[in-house]
């Protein structure tokens, strides 16, 4: 059981309050030019809304740095955040402030933020189930405690005529408060008798029903024994269980929701007359003429009409070299322009285009998954039999031994289906879940489902992909000249005129360095090559070896040259996240297989591996071939975590056992997996699997709990020794214990 | 034990008050981000809710 040590302090530093230095320094980097104006709404007569998501703020001095910092801007009315939600809304006079300002803003306060489309969420944020469930609580609440009072005189020893005042008051108190508060049950329980079926709630509905109907009777004819507490208790309990199951799906569906509200985005469409428009991808229609600008990735598949540039294809390959475009070129829906714009037709590379090829695999690969039936269903449904025939065999037992007493019968079934209240188990799952999930979310990790957790639990292996995943998919310089040499002042000053990824890797490059940019004459970038610069009549250049006149190699390098000088390299590499090797050493050390499923070439999959501490890595993994790898594990039994980010990881995410996305990731990767985690390190890696496992074993010790309590409690019920007193204290007393064990599962935290 | 007779209305009353308080609480939106609540107390400005 102790499989969940408490958690190392390099993770909890990650989580610490407050993004500072390096963090705040990611999440301006990942801003740049956004386009939030498309999410604002009309809130008032003179402002305007922003709705923005923050998985960074993740307490009081966050909201405070954050609810000041935004208002200070001038022409915001107000920001408001919400700790739970991990959201900002901003309201705005539109006339004195941009959208992209006050996101500007939320990245120089340290917070990656990212606005999304508010009315999307509004049905699911209403949440009227929820309120429902919770007011149903708050009746029965109220019942429960007026009952017991009352029932407390009856217990000390009231008697005769005060007792049936007490049992009449009780009962007019218990009567409407489990009509109104037991609908869930009774509604749920009708459903499934008529669809011939049984669950737990039959039992539990039975159960109230008869306590309240053996107690009018009682009350009626003056008995010592009304279970009017008992009923409403009953009915208490299982509905706290009731709303944080709710709870937990309502967050994961709302995760799922926030996704999807954040990948919707825009192209930018070139009419007949050449307008430009925006329209929703979405709608982009085959034969459609796109722009897509330098930074930006290309919304569908297509071939380019015009211009000249180099795409990032990471996000759809692995590849981390970027591939030069020209007219005629065929490219897919995800790859980054990185140098000049483009012109793109839309669909007008007539075969399969690449997405719907990844959706088809997707959709076979969820087809062959076999339905995951979560365990605790499989345990409550032998648990629904059980009670069934025990109380059936009391009542039948009785009548036979008391020779036709059906009062004595009934009074005693009744007894049994109270006493071996589904309460502890109505609240055993949900309880653990509730609390495992809000622990991955306070991380930053979403939860899109509860089965998640379970079959998180079972991994016994471990695949990550490589660029974006282990990786930080962002180059970072591994070779170059020393800093003294006289080329960096030029090197750093043509760099940082281009919008290039290894060009703003080797300005950063310089910065570090304290190097100051030579002032040059004339800048120009030519797209597709690199940048030209003059200084007086020396021509420079910084870009490609073949473009600048040097014999490339196999890495990924920018070559600079002065005049007629020789040519210097730069060589850059796909860092591993901070914690990658951390992660994976923790991983082996718990037994766990880790393995490394790449697109890219043989020789970076082969230093990511080394680096990071892995062994088994394969390169040049297509789409298929990744996933063919997976069903031949999950033929072999090996349940696997998938770790990827890339279009090309979706297929592998759907059909992996469990799987995890950053938050970075494709939009069919983050669709596709069933847990996605913010951050820059592979630590949520580790704390889901850890969460996972905890959740785990605090469910089978509150189900471990629920037998046991049972097979003291049902003789004692059976032999008819069972008074009102005896029901309301084992009842409370177990629902109490497993409340509690799950509240183990956040031990460790602050 | 006629003392019961006004103790019983008045336990009812109270508790009845408590009742109708959480179900106004919950009809205006204050159960929306109780963590966000939770710190706010710790502020020295903006003593008052805002919307």
């Amino acid at each position: 059981m102790r499989d969940t040590g408490p958690v190392a302090d390099d993770t909890l530093a990650q989580a610490g309050c407050c993004p500072t230095g390096l963090a705040a320094r990611l999440a301006a980097d990942r801003m740049g030019a956004a386009g939030a104006a498309r999410w604002v709404r009309p809130a008032t007569q003179d402002a305007v809304a922003l709705d923005l998501m923050a998985p960074g703020i993740n307490c009081a001095a966050c909201m405070s740095a954050i609810e000041t910092g935004v208002s200070n801007l001038p022409g915001v009315v107000s920001a408001r955040v919400n700790l739970s939600m991990r959201r900002v809304r901003v309201l705005f006079d539109p006339a004195r402030v941009t959208a992209d300002a006050i996101l500007t803003r939320m990245a120089a306060l340290g917070y990656e933020a990212r606005p999304f489309d508010a009315r999307a969420m509004a049905e699911i944020d209403r949440d009227a189930v929820g309120r429902d469930l919770l007011a149903r609580l708050g009746v029965a609440g109220f019942a429960m405690m007026n009952v017991m009072l009352l029932s407390v005189a009856v217990w000390s020893g009231a008697e005769a005529a005060t007792r049936d005042m007490m049992h009449w008051i009780s009962g007019l108190i218990a009567l409407p408060a489990i009509a109104f508060a037991g609908v869930p049950f009774f509604r749920s329980a009708l459903g499934a008798l008529r669809g011939g079926r049984v669950n737990m709630d039959v039992p539990i509905s039975l159960a109230v029903v008869l306590a309240v109907g053996v107690s009018v009777y009682e009350t009626a004819h003056s008995g010592e024994h009304a279970y009017f507490d008992a009923g409403i208790s009953l009915v208490f309990f299982l509905l706290i269980g009731r709303y944080l199951d709710h709870r937990t799906r309502a967050v994961a569906r709302s995760a799922a929701a926030e996704l999807t509200a954040l990948s919707a985005r825009a192209a930018t469409v070139i009419g007949p007359d050449g307008s430009r428009a925006p329209v929703a991808i979405e709608d982009l229609a085959t034969g459609a003429l796109v722009e897509v600008l330098p930074g930006e990735r290309i919304p569908a598949d297509g071939r380019i009409e015009w211009g000249a540039s180099d795409l990032d294809r990471s996000m759809v390959t692995g590849e981390t070299t970027p591939e030069p475009v020209a007219p005629g070129a065929a490219v897919h829906a995800g790859m980054l322009n990185l140098s000049g714009p483009l012109h793109l037709r839309v669909g007008a590379t007539g075969e399969a285009t690449l997405l719907a090829e990844i959706a088809r695999m997707i959709e076979a690969a969820e087809r062959g998954k076999t339905r995951y039936d979560r365990w605790a269903d499989k345990a409550s449904r032998q648990y629904v039999w059980g009670v069934h025939v025990m109380s059936c065999a009391a009542f039948g037992g009785w009548m036979w031994a008391t020779g036709g007493d059906v009062y004595r019968s009934v009074m005693i079934a009744a007894a049994v289906l109270i006493i071996t209240c589904p309460c502890a188990l109505g609240l055993a799952v949900p309880a653990v879940h509730a609390v495992a999930g809000g622990r991955l979310f306070r991380r930053g990790i979403f939860l899109k489902d509860g089965a998640v957790l379970e079959r998180l639990a079972e991994v016994r292996m471990v695949v990550f992909d490589k660029t974006g995943t282990l990786t930080e998919g962002r180059p970072a310089l591994v070779a170059a000249p020393a800093a003294g040499d006289p080329v960096w002042p030029l090197a750093a000053a043509l760099a940082g005129a281009s919008r290039h990824p290894l060009a703003q890797a080797l300005a950063e490059a310089a910065r570090a360095r304290g190097i100051v940019p030579a002032a040059l004459d004339a800048v120009t970038e030519v797209p597709g090559a690199g940048v030209e610069g003059r200084l007086g009549a020396m021509r420079l250049r910084l870009g490609r070896a073949d473009w600048v006149g040097a014999a490339g190699g196999d890495a990924t390098a920018v070559w600079g040259r002065a005049g007629d000088g020789a040519p210097t390299a730069f060589a850059f590499e796909d860092r591993l996240r901070e914690d990658a090797a951390q992660t994976v050493a923790w991983l082996k050390a718990r037994g766990l297989r880790v393995a490394l499923f790449s697109g890219d070439a043989e020789g970076p999959v082969a230093r990511a591996a080394a680096a990071a501490g892995i062994a088994d890595a394969r390169a040049r993994m297509t789409p298929a071939a990744k996933l063919a790898a997976l069903e031949a594990l999950a033929r072999d039994g090996v349940k696997v975590l998938m770790v990827g980010d890339g279009i090309n990881d979706a297929p592998s995410l759907a059909a992996a056992h469990a799987s995890m996305s950053p938050v970075a990731a494709s939009d069919v990767s983050r669709a596709a997996a069933g847990l996605v985690f913010t951050g820059q390190r592979l630590g949520p890696v580790r704390f889901a699997i850890e969460t996972a496992r905890a959740a785990r074993a605090r469910a089978v010790e509150n189900f471990a709990f629920s037998a046991l309590y049972n097979v003291v409690a049902v003789p004692v019920a059976l032999f008819g020794f069972v008074t009102p007193l005896i029901a309301a204290l084992s009842m409370s007393g177990s629902s109490i214990v497993v409340t509690l064990n799950a509240l183990r599962i956040r031990r460790g935290e602050g | 034990m006629t003392i019961l007779g006004l103790l019983i209305p008045v336990s009812l009353l109270l508790g009845g008050i408590g009742l109708a308080a959480f179900l106004w609480s919950l009809r205006s939106n204050q159960y929306d981000d109780l963590e966000g609540d939770a710190a706010r107390i710790l502020f020295d400005e903006a003593d008052r809710p805002r919307d």
